[in-house]
């Protein structure tokens, strides 16, 4: 049976990663390298980088940090953020990433996925969308909630499956940050709308949200981030959890060697 | 040596990652005559198997490669090259092994592609020695080689039982990537790299 992932996410920036992170063995907090070793060793079933890096030597740096980590980690890893042309994701599939994730660009030009997806394949375009509820409606937003634009959430994913979408990504910018859950509710109306994978993310503070989304909205794939840059949910915990609750997980038999430490402990 | 046919479809770097990490030389097969230089072949790819199979044909290797003798590895739509054709784009492949590449029906209730985790039933096979029953591997395909059990050597599900690898004489083939796969898929490569017929 095909297992649900689990994916931390770490926010990237001039080729550091950013927003404290915990595990009181790293050598150096702010490398990605490392950081992506340490989860794939923990069981992460994949990993996001979302650049946040607003200069223009993004994409060089960027490119340096894909090879990097393409280098070190045996899971698979999706690069966002900045992704505007072909150029960007075919420097960046070259450099070893499994996948991109596009955003806003995809919603100032639709066309981009159905490039993107007829040059590499549906398989490694996944659409990032940020819901937010305004009046009744789900609208999608850009710059991480800021800027409304006249997209319905459901129409506009729709429309993306259609152009070539692989994966969806769908953050609930009404449950980020919050803690409080997943957004069971829409995740689960609009995995039941598509044909292609769904990753949930938005609201995770406790291993039962992660349960919850599962069994609640069906999703393929949820991801966080604090919850696990903090230690406050152990991905071995989590996975253990998920699997007493007949949930198909992947477990590791023995932990993966680590690539610079010999054990790895969080810091709770 | 392992030689890595380099014919563009997908990037490779994932994969001489994967073999530097595991210390087992490579080196890249461009001509016909680069095919004589190592003692292992892979056939990587990634995309839609009938515009890779017109690369590989591109390159002018197809019909040494159907000669060779020594172990011979296709990875995803590497694998899907090996058998005799495939719905997507209606190709004729290789022929090497005589299965077919299908596409999976969204009418059994299943998301495509089939992508992420999935687990394994490996046969008795030097490829998967050292792999438990129901060790799972990173799957991304839409396509699927059907299962036929003179040339399984093991088997996932996903809506339907299909062939996660499979083997006639010196071929072989794994849908999943095995240079993604964890120390699962390292093994694989391993056991690949060592193989001796």
């Amino acid at each position: 049976m095909l297992s649900k992932r689990i994916i931390p996410c770490l926010d990237v920036k001039d080729g550091r990663t950013v927003k404290g992170v915990n595990f009181v063995d790293l050598r150096d907090a702010g490398d990605p390298v490392e950081l992506a070793a340490q989860y794939a060793q923990q069981g992460a079933d994949e990993l996001v980088f979302l650049d946040i890096t607003a200069t223009h030597e993004r994409r060089k740096t960027m490119i340096e940090m894909v090879k990097s980590v393409a280098r070190q980690l045996n899971i698979p890893f999706t690069i966002g953020g900045g992704i505007t042309e072909i150029a960007d994701a075919d420097a960046l599939l070259n450099a070893g990433a499994d996948k991109i994730s596009i955003n806003s660009a995809a919603v100032r030009n639709p066309k981009l996925i159905e490039d993107l997806a007829k040059t590499f394949g549906v398989q490694f375009v996944v659409l990032a969308v940020d819901t937010k509820h305004v009046n009744g409606k789900n609208m999608v937003h850009l710059n991480g909630g800021r800027l409304i634009t006249e997209l319905e959430t459901e129409n506009w994913i729709k429309q993306a499956e259609n152009l070539g979408a692989g994966e969806i990504l769908l953050t609930s910018m009404d449950h980020d940050g919050t803690k409080a859950g997943f957004d069971c509710g829409l995740l689960g109306k609009i995995n039941q709308m598509i044909n292609i994978p769904i990753i949930a993310s938005g609201g995770a503070g406790n291993m039962e949200h992660f349960t919850e989304v599962f069994q609640k909205a069906n999703v393929d794939a949820a991801l966080a981030a604090s919850v696990f840059h903090y230690g406050e949910i152990l991905i071995p915990d989590l996975k253990q959890e998920l699997k007493r609750n007949q949930i198909p997980v992947r477990i590791l038999i023995s932990p993966e060697p680590a690539v610079h430490s010999q054990e790895s402990v969080f810091l709770k | 040596m392992v030689g890595i046919v380099n014919y563009g479809a997908g990037n490779i770097f994932s994969l001489t990652a994967a073999l530097d990490r595991l210390n087992v030389t490579y080196g890249m097969v461009n001509t016909e005559n680069d095919l004589e230089k190592y003692s292992h072949i892979i056939i990587p790819g990634v995309g839609h198997a009938g515009a890779a199979m017109e690369k590989l044909k591109g390159t002018g290797l197809v019909e040494a490669i159907k000669k060779l003798t020594k172990p011979v590895l296709g990875i995803c739509v590497g694998m899907q090259l090996i058998t005799e054709h495939s719905e997507e784009g209606d190709a004729a492949l290789l022929d090497i092994v005589p299965v077919k590449t299908k596409k999976f029906d969204k009418s059994l209730n299943i998301k495509i592609p089939h992508m992420g985790w999935n687990a394994v039933s490996p046969k008795n096979n030097s490829l998967f020695e050292g792999v438990e029953d129901n060790t799972q591997f990173y799957f991304v395909h839409s396509y699927f080689i059907e299962y036929n059990p003179t040339f399984d050597i093991a088997s996932a599900d996903y809506g339907l039982k299909f062939s996660a690898a499979v083997q006639k004489d010196n071929f072989y083939g794994v849908q999943f990537h095995p240079e993604k796969s964890g120390k699962a898929g390292e093994l694989i490569l391993k056991n690949f790299s060592n193989l001796s017929l």
